[in-house]
């Protein structure tokens, strides 16, 4: 079966009481039990709701796992999923890790005792280098957040195989639509699926698949341990964007890559992020690793003057956190997505003060790059006045 | 303003624009900037969202706290907040626990280091001799589930206090209508929202309310950083379920104290647990510190045959986990909410096979009465042909 057939029936999506199309929500928290000595399939809903139940089992189908998990929130994915290590465990992190997860490692999950080591997975022999005989599992984020930057997943699989480390990925960026990390050696994927799987800036939610049984039956038991699960409301919401993430993907990648190569030749620009233009230096190795480039792309205007005069003159664009969105997203990582990192940190990774992320949504891609043309006339207008203006007061 | 009227306003005149009494749902994930470094207050909705916002101001003020966290469930809860600790940290817990604390305790947190004695805290003393150095917190259930012992909270919280240890109460069984740990010295009180704060059987919740500048900013930290926030639509249901706590609240324990005076008298039961029990052990401190005994009874049959016949024939109660719903609820703790705890423990605890409890609900108590009892008679009768 195709992915986009997949994503409509790769699990019995209809509700086999009725035929209903749209699998219910089960509003419910408890569960009658018939028999004392048979306990029914679902009993708490922490420990399992039929909704959430019907989108973990399409994450896990469209990521080619063995069991998925739904959870409240990408970061409480992350979190739990972080649990499956114990004191004096050792984790290599990707070094330009989404801010959030920065946080919870470096505020939370360091006073437990468990040691990251940041390094820039994009040089395979970094991370190897980096391997210590405690390490236990290594974080990737490819392409990162948001410099884009890829690892080569396969490659790292293969050193962290000989050493029985776990290796955990988060696809958030591209979606098993167009990666699928379990098929290249990864035993853990993690999504913000309130990012292109809900795609539509109205669900905040995570997702996690592993690709055997038995690493799905310890994630269980810290899912129902914890209790950082998903709502049914939103369970359902998320499988409802789920159907059509082909659809939006195609035409958000098709923007993105439009909006990079206009951005690329545009004078005010010092710097575009794109892995699906051939000069990024991970082109090669994300056309072999994924199918598309994704919808996400990040570009430097060259200061935080001219990034913030830029975001006062864009008409089109949210200018909100986030991405992944129906709605076309600007973000300025270094105040929102990585402002949980230090500007010494922040700057080394390459987030500077004028990098402004753009997640490509649904509008008319002509209609995105008439505005950020409009955008980026006025910043050199209003700038080079403020600059006459300082010539003459002088 | 009373409890009552603080609950069943909540949210209300908080939308300005269209003047809704029922604030709405916002499915808001990101909030647009007004320009680069502005917000209207809100930026990702696991950071702050408007409707979450209603519900954690709503328990804060009934629980007189100064800032109400809500999480995805009860569990989220009580991990969000076990992330004050660090490794090497011990704490004082309730010995007679809900199960899953218990398993997130000894299975997940122990392996990163965190210490938990398990205490009867009836026992000042047994309390104050179990505490170390490096203790930072008690943990008080009370009543205890499932077999209602009665903590005094404020001689616990007194004790800590002087010790430097944090309290924290598990307040889901009363719930701040009946009982106000915060204001008898507490620090923290969590809530199985899932319970009578939501009281439907319908969502799955969990809250934390905190005194304290320093506590509730360490706490919005970890609720943030963690991220087992609880979404939109569930904020809204609790926020529902809360307007009529109170009433829910009486029901649920008048029928409770009709229910548990019936059942001494049937001759298949041997123990009723009930702290409205004018001759339960914990009535005193129960009435000295709260100002009810909630839906809650427990009660142990004369023999563990009987548990099995007296599901099967139960009509009107469901044979279900959890508590605290309109609906009357039956569960079997040995098997069901302490079957995490060794069997060992569970026994000395008193949680044995032959135990069994009710969450009243707020159906009429005669028919609560007569399902039960035709119940018990059909499980004694059951009981008597096997033997």
């Amino acid at each position: 079966m195709k992915f986009a057939t997949k994503l409509l029936h790769g699990t019995s999506c209809f509700d086999p009481v009725t035929g209903a199309a749209s699998t219910p929500i089960y509003q419910a928290s408890t569960f009658h039990q018939a028999d004392l000595d048979r306990p029914g399939a679902y009993d708490y809903a922490r420990s399992g709701n039929p909704t959430r139940h019907a989108l973990e089992e399409a994450i896990a189908v469209l990521e080619g796992g063995a069991r998925g998990f739904a959870f409240a929130s990408g970061m409480a994915a992350i979190s739990s999923v972080f649990m499956l290590f114990s004191a004096g465990d050792h984790v290599v992190v990707a070094e330009d890790v989404y801010g959030g997860t920065y946080r919870f490692l470096t505020k939370v999950l360091s006073r437990m005792n468990i040691d990251v080591t940041f390094v820039d997975t994009t040089c395979v022999e970094a991370v190897e280098r980096a391997v210590t005989p405690r390490t236990r599992g290594i974080y990737l984020e490819t392409p990162s957040n948001p410099t884009l930057k890829v690892t080569d997943i396969a490659a790292v699989c293969h050193i962290a195989k000989a050493k029985n480390i776990i290796v955990i990925v988060d696809n958030t960026f591209l979606t098993p639509y167009y990666q699928r990390p379990l098929e290249l050696g990864a035993d853990i994927v993690i999504h913000s699926a309130t990012k292109f799987i809900g795609g539509h800036s109205d669900v905040v939610a995570g997702l996690a698949v592993t690709k055997d049984a038995e690493l799905g039956e310890q994630l269980y038991f810290i899912q129902n341990g914890m209790g950082a699960v998903l709502g049914a409301q939103d369970s359902w919401l998320v499988m409802r964007g789920l159907k059509s993430l082909k659809a939006r993907l195609d035409v958000s990648t098709q923007t993105a890559e439009k909006i990079a190569r206009w951005l690329a030749n545009h004078p005010s620009v010092a710097k575009v992020h794109y892995t699906g233009l051939a000069g990024h230096p991970g082109h090669q190795l994300q056309s072999r690793q994924a199918s598309g480039h994704g919808a996400v792309l990040s570009f430097d205007v060259g200061s935080r003057e001219r990034a913030k005069a830029l975001f006062d003159r864009v008409t089109l664009p949210i200018v909100a956190v986030s991405l992944g969105a129906v709605e076309t997203i600007l973000s300025y990582p270094a105040m929102m997505s990585h402002a949980a990192m230090p500007a010494a940190e922040r700057e080394r990774r390459g987030i500077t003060d004028g990098l402004i992320r753009l997640s490509a949504g649904l509008e008319d891609a002509d209609d995105l790059v008439r505005d950020l043309e409009q955008a980026l006339e006025g910043v050199e207008a209003a700038l080079s006045e403020s600059k006459s203006k300082a010539f003459s007061g002088a | 303003m009373h409890l009552e009227t603080k609950l069943v306003q909540a949210g209300v005149g908080r939308d300005t624009i269209t003047g809704a009494v029922s604030f709405p749902v916002y499915y808001a994930t990101a909030y647009r900037h007004p320009s680069l470094g502005q917000s209207t207050g809100y930026d990702y909705t696991r950071t702050a969202n408007p409707t979450r916002k209603v519900l954690e101001e709503a328990i804060a003020e009934a629980e007189c706290g100064d800032a109400g966290f809500a999480c995805a469930s009860g569990m989220a809860a009580i991990h969000t907040v076990m992330g004050l600790f660090s490794q090497g940290d011990h704490l004082i817990v309730s010995l007679d626990l809900y199960g899953g604390t218990y398993r997130l305790f000894e299975q997940v947190l122990s392996r990163y280091g965190l210490q938990f004695s398990y205490v009867d805290l009836r026992d000042l003393q047994a309390f104050a001799g179990a505490i170390r150095p490096e203790t930072k917190a008690v943990l008080i259930e009370t009543p205890t589930n499932p077999l209602m012992q009665i903590t005094d909270i404020a001689c616990v919280a007194g004790i800590a206090k002087r010790s430097g240890l944090l309290t924290i109460v598990d307040n889901t069984f009363m719930t701040p209508y009946y009982q106000r740990p915060l204001e008898l010295g507490a620090d923290l009180v969590l809530h199985s929202g899932t319970k009578y704060l939501g009281g439907h059987n319908d969502v799955l919740a969990g809250l934390i309310v905190t005194k304290g500048a320093e506590l509730s900013e360490k706490v919005r930290f970890l609720h943030n950083s963690i991220g087992a926030t609880l979404g939109p639509q569930d904020c809204w249901l609790l926020v529902r379920g809360m307007k009529t706590l109170a009433l829910r609240m009486e029901r649920h324990q008048s029928n409770a104290l009709q229910v548990a005076r019936k059942l001494r008298e049937h001759p298949a039961v041997t123990d009723v647990f009930y702290p409205g029990l004018d001759d339960h052990p914990g009535y005193e401190i129960q009435s000295k510190q709260a100002t009810g005994y909630s839906g809650m009874v427990s009660f142990r049959v004369r023999f563990s045959a009987q548990v099995g016949p007296f599901l099967e024939n139960l009509r009107i109660i469901s044979f279900a986990e959890s508590l605290g719903g309109v609906e009357s609820l039956c569960t079997y703790p040995a098997t069901q909410t302490h079957a995490d705890i060794p069997q060992k423990i569970r026994e000395y605890v008193g949680v044995c096979d032959r135990l069994l409890r009710l969450s009243v609900g707020v159906e009429h108590p005669d028919d609560l009465i007569h399902d039960l009892i035709q119940a018990l008679d059909a499980s004694l009768v059951a009981e008597g042909c096997r033997r």
